[in-house]
């Protein structure tokens, strides 16, 4: 790997950004079963079985929730392959390395030892580490079910319509749409500067070069808000946020949040 | 430092949201205040490029990477108000739509690196720069210490919340159920992390871009929000918005209150009585002696109780003794139900005081 390869990582980076999100806006057009849910359904159903996951104590109820949003995936046109390299190997990467040392560190009944090396797995610590990655890969699961199923402006609508303020919802869409804007101006402006590199920089130059990068993107940032504000004023903008909801409930829907709130509930009450 | 889902209680998400809520609103009518119509756009736009620098992987002296949050710049350009809004905002966003950092701990994670760091840099920003010029060295160096302690202070406050997790919940058996590991195991893990890779590269990130800025746009380290973008010259100290003019007004600390009332169950960590306020029942019990001797240089304890604390002790049985309602079996209910029942008391005794001053007075002005 040469020297000069954080930039090439960073590069990577934002190309991965902006691969996400341009593989979560193909999905959530896909007919599946989440896609002809209410949004407002979708959100406040896929939020209810998070939260009992966090709720539930008992290993066998997570991975009953788990299959449920496996089930959801398929059933709503996620492609599991997608999931597995977006969702579980990065989890069980990260949530398993950390997992794994409380076999040995959680005090409690010994299930294995190996007396020459000091070392024991107790039961106790197996069953936390198990905890631990079933949560957080069910957890990160169903979010990104629902991400990979909603279109984004969808979920900022639904999340109006729970009576999150209109100024952060408009904060967190803006936010979203110039993400991409200023990804695609620091991408450029890392690619000529790569395309003018000859050779091996210093350490010093390259951390230079990072943060002249990151301080140019500031004052373009500025300046980019400046104009927004303009824009924003010129076509009356007086301060008041209005958002549109044309959102309707039909019947499948409240069977849906219907189901949705009953899994939850038997997840919290069998894992209790 | 991004909690995901699972990592930590419900209940500990829940009073995060709590404390995180009235920093966001705090934070937005603040800006609101200061920017009118002109906050949103520019929040928004500055939380993009807060999203974009913690994709940056900024190269490090011993030719690794580390990536930043970019709360000390933020907190330098926009104060710590707008900081909180900024970083949250981009929080959010990596949490809702890339999967990064959990839904459930949003809150704590917004405490933890947009509160806690936005509050530390700024802190530390004006405790170094003080009065020095725009262009000086010294701003270069605040911003430095001040991201570096900023990324380490939220790092600390990660460790102590995923650190009390096995102490609270737990089994019967003693499975911890959420975060496994004890305070002295993951704060190191935590630190030694942040106090290398992530703090120096907070650190370079900050101040290179302060070295930069006073080269390239000194207006925006003149404190872009209170309107001094354009400043040149003069040494000022950077006022943005975050420099409390007024004196806090009673609804801020009633928010206050009701955080630090949601919080006084963390004084079941404590382990073992504080000393000097044993019970005569703590002179009987040998657990309790050996922790008395213990914590009094090893003296001998009188071998009963001594007769001045049995005959007061009886004096007077405290509805809630030792924080814990016989009638409650969680601890931590008991705590914040003692909490309710004695903020209450003191709110009556001061509406008691406020009306007999009034009616004094009043009385006084008819003599």
């Amino acid at each position: 790997m040469s020297r000069n390869s954080f930039l090439e990582s960073t590069l990577q980076g934002f190309a991965r950004a902006v691969s996400k999100a341009l593989q979560s806006e193909h999905a959530a057009t896909q007919p599946g079963l989440l896609q002809h849910l209410d949004p407002r359904v979708r959100v406040l159903g896929i939020l209810a079985l998070v939260v009992s996951v966090v709720l539930c104590r008992r290993a066998e109820a997570i991975a009953a929730i788990f299959l449920v949003a496996v089930a959801l995936a398929v059933a709503s046109r996620v492609s599991l392959t997608s999931l597995a390299r977006r969702v579980w190997l990065v989890v069980l990467g990260f949530s398993g390395v950390i997992a794994v040392p409380a076999l040995f560190l959680t005090p409690g009944e010994p299930l294995v030892a190996a007396p020459a090396l000091h070392l024991s797995i107790s039961v106790q610590g197996v069953r936390t580490a198990v905890l631990l990655v079933l949560r957080v890969e069910t957890a990160a699961t169903l979010t990104t079910v629902l991400v990979l199923s909603t279109a984004w402006t969808h979920i900022l609508k639904a999340l109006r319509s729970l009576h999150l303020p209109a100024e952060i919802v408009t904060m967190l869409a803006m936010t979203h749409r110039y993400v991409f804007l200023l990804i695609e101006t620091a991408n450029q402006m890392f690619e000529s500067r790569q395309s003018r590199t000859v050779g091996i920089l210093s350490s010093a130059e390259r951390r230079r070069m990072t943060t002249r990068t990151a301080g140019v993107l500031l004052s373009k940032s500025i300046e980019l808000s400046q104009e927004v504000y303009l824009a924003m004023l010129s076509r009356g903008f007086r301060g008041e946020v209005r958002l549109l909801s044309d959102f309707r409930l039909q019947l499948c829907d409240y069977a849906s949040l219907t189901a949705f709130f009953l899994t939850a509930c038997a997840t919290v009450w069998m894992g209790r | 430092m991004h909690i995901p889902d699972g990592y930590l209680s419900p209940s500990t998400c829940a009073t995060f949201y709590v404390v995180a809520a009235s920093g966001w609103y705090g934070a937005l009518k603040r800006i609101k205040q200061l920017l009118a119509t002109r906050a949103i756009p520019l929040i928004s736009v500055f939380a993009a490029f807060c999203f974009v620098v913690m994709m940056f992987n900024v190269p490090l002296p011993g030719g690794t990477t580390g990536h930043a949050v970019g709360v000390g710049v933020s907190t330098i350009v926009l104060g710590p108000w707008g900081s909180i809004l900024a970083i949250s905002i981009a929080l959010a966003i990596q949490a809702l739509f890339f999967g990064d950092g959990g839904i459930t701990t949003l809150g704590a994670n917004c405490f933890n690196m947009a509160m806690v760091g936005s509050f530390t840099a700024y802190a530390l920003y004006r405790l170094v720069a003080a009065n020095s010029d725009l262009k000086s060295r010294r701003r270069v160096l605040a911003a430095a210490i001040a991201g570096y302690v900023a990324i380490n202070a939220s790092a600390l406050v990660t460790a102590v919340e995923l650190g009390v997790q096995p102490m609270l919940f737990h089994d019967a058996s003693g499975t911890p159920l959420y975060a496994p590991y004890p305070l002295h195991v993951a704060i190191p893990a935590m630190m030694i992390g942040h106090l290398t890779l992530a703090g120096l590269a907070e650190a370079v990130i900050a101040a290179g871009m302060v070295s930069y800025l006073q080269r390239a746009d000194l207006g925006l380290l003149g404190g872009l929000i209170s309107g001094t973008r354009g400043v040149s010259g003069p040494a000022s100290t950077p006022t943005p918005l975050a420099v409390a003019t007024s004196e806090p007004s009673p609804g801020r600390l009633w928010w206050i209150v009701a955080c630090l009332m949601l919080l006084t169950p963390l004084g079941i960590l404590a382990a073992g009585t504080a000393w000097g306020e044993w019970s005569s029942a703590a002179f009987t019990s040998p657990h309790t002696r050996d922790q008395i001797a213990a914590g009094s240089g090893n003296h001998a304890l009188p071998s009963s109780v001594p007769v001045g604390i049995q005959r007061l002790s009886a004096v007077w049985t405290a509805p809630f003794p030792g924080y814990a309602p016989s009638f409650i079996r969680n601890p931590m209910f008991g705590y914040l139900l003692s909490a309710i029942f004695g903020v209450g008391l003191l709110v009556l005794a001061s509406l008691i005081a406020r009306a007999v001053s009034r009616k004094w007075s009043a009385g006084n002005l008819h003599s």
